[in-house]
């Protein structure tokens, strides 16, 4: 789950990190009371999405009179901000973020992940912040450092000086950095995050250290744990499907094709769209209806399917494991009965009785393709799909 | 021969009284699996299933020396069942739950690999060895004693996999499901060393997907080590990059994980790969015939 910059900043502040003073608003109105709140001549507004490339994009500006935190307030909130991070649709703008300004003598570059394959958390430090930090790590990887680093591990101060030389910190800053480098671990523990990214990390005109963004996803897993952090969840950053799909517990991706698929299990799911595409075909999303596809469940992922309205075929791909397919069978009918399907739906069981699940599927008095093969299936679907 | 399990192979379920340990437990015992008892704190001295229940691992350990343990309590909980299982002794222990918190494998993969302890999972179908046991969620009506080994990170396409080479007339010498978690208890190559290792497996099917570069370090192992062919699938070769929130993860993924990149490297390793899900088992024959 994605926090809003502003909403990392808060935990930031709570674990004692250089962030600016700022105020987020959700109305126009409350632009001008704002910049004043924060005080001084120079302010920064910062239109809140769950993706980065803002700044290209036009959703950062730096600003010298409240008023024109107005006029970019009035600009963005209820649209929708496209970068190259987002869907061409882009993300909507529900919050500004209006911060005082920070003079900037150098930008670094800080980040904190679960890395998989040393299974530990690393921290990634470089020189070189900004926007191009993917260009950096392509062409000259030596001016990047990962530090894998332990929770309460007496070794976290020289793994954070290691950081600080590849980030070429002074003596001063150092000092600074390691103390920061210390919190961040214990938010990134605490918090059960799964990524943390400061860019830029900044050095001010005073010298110090100063987080001017921050992005911080946390682990899904762990929000039975993290009551606090699930209420700052906006769902307007998600596309609604795929937000009505979480909600009851189908994992939905919306794509371009037109070939629905109901599938269990996400690696079968991604599977059926490779054998689609394989066959010529589109597939209009991924879904999983997982591991009990129960009459509901299954009615429900119709839905969601069918208000795509690119959708000329369904497929739907069960390997019926534990649930028998017999059982699976009489739930695909019942739910396409309930929503009053006008599309064409092929179907392919697999697995516990599949025999007697094709025969009930075929008995029915409804516009059913049961066939038993996947390859054929697929043919049949991207046919029909024509 | 096969890994892990066998005939001898004494299993304990914990969450054994629950609905997913009832119903999985009662499959796997129908299958001949022995189940020689099961935890559920607070129920120890009933009979569950025809089977002692105990309180913890530990006084299991005591009364029927199991050698294997199978997880099945609510993902909040699972660190600490895992965890006491290693502590109890037990050397072999696998996850069904999904939903385990990164950071808690984090520390109980560290504690695991200390201790000299097995986990597979969490997240995965369990282990199967075909006539012999079943530890797991996998349906066992299509799987056949045989000669190829399967490993994969997904469950349903894992028995994609199996149906395929079952229906070939191939069977199976045992099939793992690592689970697809950013963390699993064992890796690719740590199921790769056995299968090697085990004279019934003449070939190895390996089922990867997009993300990590688990597949990746694999291939490479395989190039070194393996000299069993190894025919492999790679899902998700159309689905879409998707929305990113900044950079970390590119970077860390160094422009690895995706399907492409991960053929490439399987390929130029040696291994087969098919093409398409539903070609897997073709390959397996394919690829035996030459060999």
């Amino acid at each position: 789950m994605n926090l809003h910059e502003y909403q990392g900043k808060l935990l930031f502040a709570e674990y004692n990190l250089p962030v600016s003073k700022g105020e987020v608003i959700f109305d126009a109105k409350n632009a001008i009371d704002a910049c004043n709140k924060i005080g001084g001549t120079k302010w920064v507004v910062k239109a809140q999405v769950h993706a980065g490339g803002r700044g290209k994009a036009g959703g950062v500006e730096l600003i010298d009179s409240p008023d024109q935190a107005e006029v970019f307030a009035k600009k963005w909130l209820g649209q929708k901000l496209v970068t190259y991070q987002t869907d061409k649709d882009g993300q909507l703008v529900n919050s500004i973020l209006i911060e005082e300004c920070t003079n900037i003598l150098k930008e670094l570059y800080l980040s904190a992940v679960i890395d998989r394959d040393s299974q530990k958390i690393v921290f990634i430090g470089s020189s070189e912040g900004g926007v191009n930090i993917e260009e950096v790590a392509r062409n000259t990887p030596e001016k990047i450092i990962y530090q894998g680093v332990e929770f309460k591990d007496q070794s976290l101060p020289e793994h954070a000086k290691n950081i600080a030389n590849v980030l070429k910190l002074n003596d001063e800053q150092t000092n600074q950095f390691i103390p920061m480098i210390d919190n961040l671990l214990r938010l990134f523990v605490e918090k059960d995050l799964s990524l943390l990214e400061i860019n830029p990390l900044v050095i001010n005109s005073n010298g110090d250290l100063h987080c001017l963004d921050a992005k911080v996803n946390i682990d899904t897993n762990a929000l039975f744990r993290q009551p606090e952090l699930l209420e700052m969840h906006d769902e307007t950053q998600e596309d609604p499907r795929e937000a009505e799909a979480a909600k009851n517990d189908l994992s939905y991706v919306s794509l371009d094709g037109n070939i629905g698929c109901m599938v269990n299990g996400a690696g079968l799911a991604m599977g059926t769209m490779d054998t689609i595409k394989f066959f010529g075909g589109n597939p209009a999303n991924f879904l999983d209806v997982g591991g009990t596809a129960t009459q509901d469940r299954v009615a429900k992922a119709f839905k969601i399917i069918l208000k795509d309205p690119n959708v000329k075929v369904v497929l739907v791909n069960i390997f019926g494991g534990i649930v028998r397919c017999d059982v699976i069978a009489k739930g695909i009918i019942a739910a396409i009965k309930e929503v009053d399907i006008k599309v064409p739906v092929v179907v392919r069981l697999e697995g516990n009785n599949a025999d007697i699940g094709a025969k009930i599927l075929s008995k029915a008095n409804i516009k059913i393709e049961s066939i038993n093969n996947l390859s054929d299936a697929a043919k049949k679907a991207v046919e029909l799909a024509k | 021969m096969s890994i892990l399990v066998n005939k001898e192979t004494r299993l304990i379920v914990q969450g054994f009284t629950g609905s997913q340990g009832t119903l999985h437990s009662e499959q796997s015992i129908e299958y001949g699996t022995n189940i020689v008892g099961g935890v559920t704190p607070g129920k120890g001295g009933r009979e569950h299933l025809g089977k002692p229940v105990f309180n913890s691992v530990k006084e299991a350990v005591d009364k029927v020396e199991p050698n294997a343990s199978i997880i099945f309590v609510p993902a909040k909980f699972c660190k600490d069942s895992i965890l006491e299982a290693a502590e109890a002794g037990i050397k072999l222990i696998i996850c069904i739950t999904e939903g385990v918190p990164t950071l808690d494998m984090l520390d109980v993969k560290k504690y695991l690999d200390n201790i000299g302890a097995r986990l597979i999972g969490p997240n995965c179908p369990g282990v199967i060895t075909p006539g012999e046991a079943k530890l797991g969620i996998m349906p066992g009506n299509i799987h056949l004693p045989g000669s190829i080994g399967i490993i994969s990170r997904s469950g349903t396409l894992t028995y994609e996999a199996v149906k395929q080479t079952t229906d070939l007339g191939f069977g199976q010498s045992s099939c793992v499901g690592i689970g697809g978690d950013p963390i699993p208890g064992s890796s690719f190559i740590d199921m790769l060393k056995l299968f090697e290792e085990d004279t019934q497996t003449e070939a190895i099917v390996m089922v990867g997907e997009i993300g990590g570069t688990a597949e990746e370090a694999a291939a490479e192992y395989i190039k070194n080590n393996i000299s069993k062919p190894v025919i492999s699938y790679i899902a998700g070769q159309t689905a879409p990059a998707g929305k990113r929130m900044g950079h970390a993860g590119a970077i860390i993924a160094g422009g690895k994980g995706t399907a492409a990149d991960k053929i490439s490297k399987l390929k130029e390793c040696g291994v087969h790969v098919a093409d398409n899900l539903v070609e897997i088992g073709n390959k397996v024959a394919e690829v035996l015939k030459i060999n």
